[in-house]
């Protein structure tokens, strides 16, 4: 199993005949994904990459059955190509764009509320289930089908995650890329609630950043609601107040948003707080290592108390 | 994006925020010409930079004479001001606003802000005006009132009563409270601004509101949908290394350490930064490539962190998906063989055509250092800075 896409997805891309999105949905369709077809208005009825074109999501989702959808078009647009895919019906939505204005995306979230679809982004790698379906821009290569879930805001710092994991043998049930936007869709919490009601992930690992109180929440969630363990590292503990990291959302404006301030907050909740990114493929290793004894005493002690 | 002072109280007049009559001078006599038109006895010259706290720092003085406003605006213009908000050598000030002096009797916050918790523009004013509001939340927050705006009806009227009758603006101010907050709502959403703050929104002449000081940023993302807030930027207001980085398509910051950096994403490019200071080193920047990058932006970015004089070692770590590695690699062999590079290059390749890429590197027979992972390649970047 995974969360939010896997091989019954049926994948459309808006902006299908651009360059970006021909180069990624041709990646997509190696990596076996269900691509139905694709989006470009004013080129409906076209075929390409042996898929039809559609003028309107509306088609491709009467004529396709597409579910799934990753938009590829420009900044500028993403917005408005967003509202279409929500009230045409597609559940899961994939925004690639960066640089989307901020309030686009909060007039899109207002509009969201009350409709059956969950966005992944903006500026996300995007999201993928190894070797059934990758809706997004991430080298596929680097991930391998197995038990760990992955969330992160940020794309490359996610590849680095998973090639350490991947390295050592653990694979991912889903990689899920939230988006480095301060006003984004699913935010950590509902992707950890997803990870949690899998059957076939044992582990979430997550990845944040300074800015805002995404990460600290998703670690109180964790405490509250789950009892798999999350490895979680925060990128920024080197980034100076009051200046703007590059995503939108990366800036430190408060105490509570330093990156060791809110690692210390992590831990105290019980997250397995990874200090140097190079040892987040280590930890996991650990963590599930640990996860194993435990299990394993627990059997061997059958019920009787266990001396802390 | 920032705008000065002047140019807030210019956009928000025009869509209806009372604000004091003054206007902008770039010289004494301008200012001294500024001050006869607009008449009265009193007027205050306000220095013009991109920083908060310009009182404290004798940037804003008050005039009792034309004469005495020539002498404010020449002891201003062309001086450096620092205030707690500026780098430590202060900001050159070019430019002031010369307005009538108010008879303030009570002083109010108003501001507008895209919190990120409730995802929605969010409407922030305190009794306690002509405060750091930041400060007067920590300390008594229980006077500071928050208001989320849906954004499916905007800000409506009711809204506003609420907000100013919890504030204190009752009577024959609230309709004027609540003109003003719908004029400063239109203009924020009409604008893609990001944040605006009127601090002090005062009370003039015992029944009067005004915006006596206003400060706006817009959205960098929408600015070219209005080519008006686009002509306000100051490019004298920005590091030069910063505005020629952006000018490349990449996202440079400088820092104050001595290991340059090139890397891809955000993430990864703090992580990294993360990394060198982990290893007891200390990065000089933060500079993002994004993806795609042609061998051109490669060698670009190694010319915009070499321009700062403390860089001693430079690591380029690129993760590739969108990227490729065989373009980053041409990248660096461009700017080592151009740029006559001296100091020691680390260089961690990983994911799309690394083995192109590598084999570029390993063929060009220049001195890089290889690095094998993020880790390794903090550590050498470290290394190489202390054995120099």
């Amino acid at each position: 199993m995974s969360v939010f896409i896997n091989k019954d997805s049926r994948v459309i891309y808006q902006g299908f005949t651009g360059q970006h999105a021909t180069f990624h949905a041709e990646e997509a369709i190696k990596h076996g994904t269900n691509i139905v077809g694709g989006v470009t208005p004013g080129k409906g009825g076209a075929t390409h990459l042996d898929r039809p074109v559609f003028d309107t999501v509306s088609d491709a989702v009467r004529e396709a059955g597409a579910d799934v959808s990753g938009i590829f078009v420009p900044p500028q647009f993403a917005a408005d190509a967003i509202l279409e895919a929500i009230e045409a019906g597609i559940k899961i939505i994939v925004v690639i764009a960066d640089g989307i204005p901020v309030q686009d995306m909060v007039r899109v979230k207002r509009y969201v509320q009350g409709h059956d679809a969950v966005i992944f982004g903006p500026n996300t790698a995007g999201v993928i289930t190894p070797e059934e379906c990758k809706v997004g821009i991430m080298p596929a290569s680097i991930y391998q089908p197995g038990r760990i879930g992955v969330v992160s805001r940020s794309g490359t710092l996610n590849y680095e995650a998973v090639a350490q994991m991947t390295a050592r043998g653990h694979g991912q049930s889903t990689s899920v890329g939230i988006g480095g936007d301060p006003i984004n869709g699913a935010n950590f919490v509902d992707v950890l609630h997803a990870f949690n009601e899998d059957p076939d992930t044992d582990a979430v690992v997550l990845i944040g950043e300074i800015g805002g109180t995404q990460e600290v929440d998703a670690a109180e969630w964790a405490k509250n609601n789950m009892d798999k363990p999350v490895i979680g590292f925060i990128a920024g503990v080197s980034a100076p107040v009051g200046r703007r990291m590059g995503h939108a959302g990366a800036i430190i404006s408060g105490e509570a948003d330093t990156a060791v301030a809110k690692m210390n907050r992590m831990e105290e909740l019980g997250v397995h707080v990874v200090r140097n990114p190079a040892d987040i493929g280590e930890t996991v290793d650990q963590v599930l290592k640990q996860k194993t004894t435990v299990h394993n005493s627990n059997k061997r002690v059958h019920g009787e108390p266990v001396e802390s | 994006m920032n705008i000065h002072e002047y140019q807030t109280k210019e956009l928000l007049k025009s869509f209806g925020v009372p604000v004091p009559d003054g206007r902008v001078a770039d010289s004494d006599a301008s200012a001294a010409i500024i001050a006869e038109e607009i008449g009265g006895e009193r007027w205050v010259v306000k220095a013009q930079i991109h920083a908060g706290g310009r009182g404290k720092g004798g940037g804003v003085q008050l005039a009792n004479s034309i004469d005495e406003v020539r002498r404010h605006a020449d002891h201003i213009i062309g001086s450096r001001l620092i205030t707690p908000q500026t780098p430590a050598a202060g900001k050159l000030v070019q430019r002031v606003l010369v307005e009538s002096a108010q008879n303030i009797t009570r002083e109010f916050y108003l501001g507008l802000i895209i919190d990120r918790v409730c995802q929605r523009i969010t409407l922030i004013a305190s009794a306690s005006g002509g405060m750091d509001i930041e400060e007067v939340a920590k300390t008594s927050p229980e006077k500071v009132v928050r208001e989320a705006i849906d954004p499916a009806i905007g800000l409506p009227e009711f809204q506003c009563r609420k907000i100013a009758a919890r504030i204190g603006l009752t009577g024959a101010l609230m309709p004027q409270a609540v003109k003003l907050m719908r004029s400063l709502y239109r203009c924020f959403r009409d604008k893609d601004a990001l944040m605006a703050e009127i601090n002090p929104l005062a009370v003039v002449d015992g029944d009067r509101l005004l915006a006596v000081d206003a400060k706006m940023s817009f959205d960098g993302n929408a600015v070219h949908r209005y080519p008006e807030i686009t002509s306000y930027r100051d490019f004298d207001e920005e590091d030069p290394k910063e505005v020629e980085a952006t000018g490349h398509g990449l996202n440079y910051i400088a820092l104050d350490g001595n290991v340059g950096c090139i890397v891809n994403g955000a993430g990864l490019a703090m992580a990294t930064m993360d990394a060198i200071t982990l290893h007891g080193g200390s990065p000089a920047n933060f500079l993002d490539v994004g993806g795609g990058a042609s061998p051109e932006k490669i060698a670009n970015a190694f010319r915009i962190v070499r321009k700062d004089p403390n860089v001693k070692a430079i690591l380029l770590n690129i993760f590739a998906g969108i990227n490729r590695c065989d373009w980053v690699a041409e990248g660096v062999v461009q700017a080592m063989q151009k740029q006559a590079i001296s100091e020691p290059v680390i260089v961690r390749l990983s994911g799309t055509n690394y083995e192109l890429g590598q084999d570029i590197l390993n063929k060009s027979g220049l001195p890089f250092i290889n690095a094998a992972d993020l880790d390794d390649a903090a550590r050498k970047a470290v290394d190489a800075v202390n054995n120099l």
